[in-house]
């Protein structure tokens, strides 16, 4: 396996991204706090690109079967996630 | 051109999508385009995975055609299930598919670890050690959001708690652990890794039984966060960044705002996770003066026509009721006569974070009529008419003055600081907490005793024979 993510690059990406988080998240008006917990459940959908990838690497039956059971996991993650994100901002309207 | 390459690219382009995406959705303007932004970096980057097909290790390579129908297969199943129960679940029931959903993506985390666990390449221990983190937050994640799935959804309606539950559960987390030091000390070990992913879902069944429904958007936000961790975890084991950087915004995200849900029931995560509500503290010990009045459904709506400013406080009965819908048409009718309306929504209303604006949204209600606890709190002082629907502990002045409650100290919408006060109420039971509500008791206050739904198809005659 290719190796990009050495050390301390990884912490470095780990931290600024976490930084990234909390900016985010801290300037959301409350109103918006379920489509914003749904969008950020979506966007951790994207896991199902690591599925994959391990499906794709799998060698044994068993390695198969769990690989197949993790994408069909993440693919619900994402798929589900944005489904009911894209639903309920759709409804927030401003007045007329 | 290279896949490799390609696969980088698109990876790159999907972390930069997301933080635009999420960035959009911090303003009603612009969330609906953020969505659809972190929508096409999932998507692009899902498509450019198969292109992994080009540098399958050796040892997989037989299988690269199974290997690649099997995740074709998947992809479809998982997609068009999650879209077809995405489309037709209710508001009212958001709370649990968000949970749902969010349980599968723990899933599909632990999944990857148990794959990586099972793989050759995978014998550096402190990659094994880090796998096995991201499978046991993961696993729990899970199993705990299933558990809060079955109980959002009323499949499991008991609280369970059993005695020494804390000793148990820090039992099973240890013997997962110690577990998961054997896998890395002897390398692995099927039996082992099974073991270990057992305990990890066994512990996440434990910890999420005995909490009760109104601490749920704590652990709902918990669990988002947790996800969002074993996800980037695990894509340190894969070595892909996109991974990483998503899961940690999602994991640093959800961690804010489970403490600010948790900060807004002056209760530490903690306490929600491991101390029965109620059942460590004393109830309080003031006995409450007065008793409660009773009013009928028309007089209280004939006094809200006639008033100057009405502030509305929704709780989790009005999801319960499904009354959201008849609420706005009421309110449509008060505005008609010239009534100015609001409504005022405590964070931890309902069974999940912004709960409530979300039912209410769904009826119609438009968004710069809802108002958060901090910026609407003072007009309660020159409002006609507070009128609480299905809240209970939201609006008890016990949490200013009774250092002795349970739920001293949490911040409260100031409903009895209005001239008057109708509660919708089914019965003259206790709130969550167990504790009397003393605003029930107030000499301003009087209660409509019903269901939200009748009681407001009551309001709405009663309104309407005045005419206009």
């Amino acid at each position: 396996m290719e190796t990009t993510l050495v050390g301390f690059i990884a912490l470095y990406i780990v931290m600024l991204a976490a930084f990234t988080g909390i900016e985010i998240i801290s300037r959301v008006p409350a109103i918006l706090h379920t489509p914003l917990m749904s969008g950020s459940n979506f966007v951790h959908g994207i896991v199902v690109v690591g599925a994959l990838y391990a499906l794709l690497n799998a060698a044994t039956p068993a390695q198969q079967v769990v690989g197949f059971i993790g994408v069909l996991l993440g693919a619900g993650n994402a798929a589900g996630g944005y489904v009911v994100t894209k639903r309920m901002l759709a409804m927030f309207k401003a007045s007329r | 051109m290279n896949p490799k390459l390609i696969i980088d690219a698109t990876d790159f382009a999907a972390a930069l999508l997301f933080i635009l995406g999420l960035k959009r959705m911090s303003s009603p303007v612009t969330a609906r385009s953020g969505i659809v932004v972190a929508g096409w970096g999932v998507l692009v980057a899902t498509l450019a995975s198969f292109l992994e097909a080009f540098g399958v290790s050796p040892l997989a390579q037989p299988h690269l055609g199974l290997n690649l129908t099997l995740g074709i297969a998947a992809l479809l199943i998982g997609v068009s299930w999650a879209w077809w129960s995405g489309e037709r679940v209710a508001m009212t029931a958001m709370p649990q598919m968000v949970a749902l959903y969010n349980g599968m993506g723990g899933g599909a985390a632990a999944c990857i670890a148990a794959v990586e666990l099972a793989s050759p390449e995978a014998s550096l221990p402190s990659r094994v050690a880090i796998a096995l983190v991201g499978a046991l937050i993961g696993a729990a994640s899970l199993s705990g959001s299933l558990t809060a799935w079955a109980k959002l959804d009323g499949k499991i309606n008991k609280t369970l708690y059993l005695p020494g539950q804390q000793a148990i559960n820090g039992l099973v987390l240890a013997a997962t652990v110690v577990l998961g030091v054997l896998v890395v000390s002897n390398g692995g070990g099927t039996g082992l890794v099974a073991a270990f992913f057992v305990g990890a879902l066994v512990y996440g069944v434990l910890t999420t039984l005995p909490i009760g429904g109104a601490d749920m958007p704590v652990v709902v936000s918990l669990y988002n966060a947790f996800t969002g961790l074993a996800v980037g975890i695990e894509g340190y084991v894969l070595q892909k960044p996109v991974l990483v950087i998503a899961g940690v915004v999602v994991g640093a995200a959800g961690t804010l705002l489970t403490l600010v849900m948790a900060r807004a029931m002056n209760r530490s995560v903690a306490n929600v996770l491991f101390s029965r509500f109620g059942a460590t503290t004393s109830a309080g010990t003031s006995t409450v003066q007065g008793t409660m009045k009773p009013a009928e459904a028309s007089d209280a709506a004939v006094n809200m026509r006639y008033a100057g400013k009405v502030l509305i406080i929704p709780g989790y009965g009005l999801a319960v009721a499904q009354a959201q819908y008849k609420l706005y048409e009421f309110v449509k009718l008060l505005q008609a006569a010239g009534v100015e309306v609001k409504f005022a929504v405590h964070p931890v209303a309902g069974r999940m974070p912004g709960h409530m604006d979300v039912l209410l949204a769904e009826a119609g209600v438009p968004y710069d009529m809802m108002h958060e606890l901090e910026e609407i709190n003072e007009e309660f002082e020159n409002t006609d008419v507070a009128l609480v629907i299905g809240a209970n502990d939201v609006v008890n002045p016990a949490a200013r003055t009774d250092k002795t409650s349970p739920i001293y100290g949490m911040p409260i919408l100031n409903a009895d600081h209005a001239r008057q006060v109708y509660v919708i109420k089914r019965g003259q039971g206790k709130g969550y907490s167990g504790v009397e509500n003393e605003l029930f008791f107030a000499d301003n206050c009087n209660m409509v005793y019903g269901d939200a739904q009748a009681v407001l198809v009551k309001f709405i005659a009663a309104v309407k024979e005045l005419g206009q």
